[in-house]
């Protein structure tokens, strides 16, 4: 396959202009095309089956040859979990978790990634230096005291140490990437702006905040994935069921003693769903945010 | 402020003036500077500094939550070596680790690869590659539980079906880490793959014309063009690659906790044990040291090597 890659990258870019090209080519794309469709089917089935169980009755769950498309659809399906666990709650709980943290992460990172950015001031290389090394120090090492500290002040059951430390600097790498971004932005712009009176603050919200637009949605997106996605935090600090996020909610789900497949993979959906939409709506940020990270490897 | 005390010394008294106000200013910008990235400053001593320093001191204590912590020594390092399970965890993990993170890099690499050649639909291709790395880790662990299901999983359907035997998967200490490493694979067209997408992209065009006029075949252009150009992107997701799947938690957390026979009782798992089910802080930050002594050996001899093998362009 990687062979194929190199040589291919070129006559395929004309190929799609037109004109016939020698007969290997073509079977070199046919077996492109093959490989590709294979390997999506491969990488979708988890996903493909975990919709289509949960829109199945309790008796075609267990069918082999598997069904794939269940009949009939079984949409009370996801009404149904409903009443099994409160779902609902603990969506509305990932909402209010996954919203402010971003937020903390949008305003907080900007902020920073300008002050390293642009104003100079003595030891801000040492201390760039320093959140650099952040990103890759492992969170196990500051995990048990980080709990003690929370405990100390009466947070545990509560949805602050899930969001207050977002507003701290909002990641080294999002920190990291806004910087890079600002960097790009012409020094012209904010000397115009001091010409005119403007101080670093409103260098910083009128000028600099509008023109990092892309930088922050991705930021926000990645963000709001990853609270979303989290497990380990509002597995050591929340407790109370009525407290829960969905994803620690769903813990009770991995073993069907609490209900059946068909349920589980519907309750599974619920937490799966929003990010397949937020996935085909901020599509190309996605795909810039990963590429502007990937500056970090050069 | 060491600008402005040598002000005097530079002589005349117009160019004093002019570089006291400019001082003035860089004071002013260096007051501001500091004020923009005190949520940081502040969150680093919080969360980073403040912890590190606490979990070094607790790693000698012994401490329950509930009795002030007593200072115990090298008590727990000595502990550490004698715990069957500790030496049990790490080997989970280092065998995990070495089995993800080369097959995963391999395998975006090679997802890539593909996902750069022009050709229809190739969103819809990526996208398909990239929607298991969005799927939250408990949501994949409810799916894939019911998959592996030995009696009644679709895994098994589909192995009996191509007449191969089916396995126990996560049911059965010989093959529980290998399955844990084969739905690792699932997310390798997640992020990783787009990094290398983007370092794939970055390669000019000329140096593949200027390998084929040298006579170069597709094969010496992988090894001679793409791979040196690749590997400032390669060092990145090799380096953040094990730093993740040392901490290797949540799947093995949901679906085996642990087992079966401790096969899959990863360190961070141990380490939650002691902590959060069992409240020993103490021997618990001692074990999250030793990990973190691992894993800064790790990328520290990885920093160390890519000397030898990372092109930087101009470098």
């Amino acid at each position: 396959m990687a062979t194929a890659t190199a040589t291919e990258m070129q006559p395929a870019k004309r190929a799609l202009g037109g004109r016939l090209k020698p007969w290997p080519y073509y079977v070199k794309r046919f077996f492109l095309y093959i490989i590709m469709l294979v390997l999506s089917a491969i990488f979708m089935v988890p996903l493909a089956w975990m919709l289509s169980t949960s829109l199945k009755t309790q008796g075609q769950v267990f069918a082999n040859p598997p069904i794939w498309i269940p009949r009939p659809i079984m949409w009370q399906n996801y009404i149904e979990v409903l009443s099994v666990a409160p779902i609902l709650r603990w969506l509305s709980n990932t909402f209010i978790v996954t919203v402010s943290a971003t937020l903390g992460t949008l305003v907080s990172s900007s902020m920073v990634g300008f002050g390293f950015a642009r104003l100079r001031f003595p030891g801000r290389g040492f201390l760039f230096g320093l959140l650099l090394a952040t990103m890759m120090l492992p969170g196990i090492v500051t995990m048990i005291p980080t709990f003690i500290l929370f405990k100390t002040i009466n947070w545990l059951d509560t949805f602050l140490p899930l969001i207050v430390p977002s507003y701290f600097g909002g990641g080294a790498y999002n920190i990291f990437l806004v910087r890079q971004f600002y960097l790009t932005i012409p020094t012209d712009f904010d000397d115009a702006a001091r010409i005119d009176g403007a101080n670093n603050w409103t260098i910083w919200l009128r000028i600099m905040l509008p023109l990092n637009a892309p930088v922050l949605t991705a930021i926000g997106i990645f963000s709001f994935v990853g609270h979303w996605n989290e497990f380990m935090g509002p597995l050591i600090y929340l407790f109370s069921e009525e407290k829960k996020t969905l994803a620690l909610g769903l813990r009770a789900f991995v073993d069907p003693y609490l209900a059946s497949y068909h349920l589980n993979m519907a309750a599974a959906f619920y937490l799966t769903l929003p990010m397949i939409i937020i996935f085909f709506f901020g599509q190309r940020y996605f795909l810039k945010g990963v590429v502007m990270t990937g500056i970090t490897g050069r | 402020m060491a600008t402005v005390t040598r002000v005097p010394q530079a002589g005349m008294l117009a160019k004093a003036a002019g570089k006291r106000r400019r001082s003035k200013l860089a004071i002013r910008e260096a007051i501001d500077g500091y004020i923009f990235i005190f949520p940081w400053l502040l969150g680093f001593i919080l969360w980073t500094a403040g912890p590190m320093l606490a979990s070094l001191w607790l790693a000698f204590t012994r401490w329950n939550l509930f009795m002030p912590p007593e200072w115990v020594g090298l008590e727990n390092i000595r502990q550490l070596f004698a715990d069957r399970f500790v030496g049990i965890s790490l080997w989970n993990t280092a065998y995990y680790t070495f089995l993800s993170v080369p097959l995963g890099i391999i395998a975006s690499l090679i997802l890539a690869l593909l996902c750069v050649q022009e050709m229809y639909g190739r969103a819809w291709f990526r996208t398909f590659f990239y929607m298991p790395s969005l799927t939250p880790a408990v949501a994949s662990a409810i799916v894939w539980f019911w998959i592996l299901n030995p009696e009644v999983g679709l895994a098994n359907m589909v192995l009996k079906a191509i007449g191969l035997p089916p396995s126990q998967w996560i049911w059965s200490a010989k093959t529980s880490k290998a399955t844990f490493v084969l739905m690792s694979l699932w997310g390798a067209g997640g992020n990783r793959m787009i990094i290398f997408l983007a370092g794939l992209q970055n390669i000019p065009q000329s140096l593949y014309e200027a390998a084929q006029i040298d006579g170069a075949n597709a094969w010496a252009q992988f090894w001679h063009v793409t791979m040196p150009m690749l590997s400032p992107v390669m060092l990145f997701n090799v380096v953040m690659g094990i730093i993740g799947s040392f901490q290797v938690f949540t799947g093995a957390f949901l679906m085996t906790a642990g087992g079966p026979a401790n096969s899959t009782l990863f360190t961070v798992l141990y380490l939650y044990r002691l902590a959060f089910e069992q409240f020993n802080m103490g021997y618990a930050s001692s074990l999250a040291w030793l990990l973190f002594f691992i894993i800064l050996g790790f990328t520290i001899i990885q920093l160390r090597l890519a000397e030898t093998w990372v092109y930087y362009e101009g470098g």
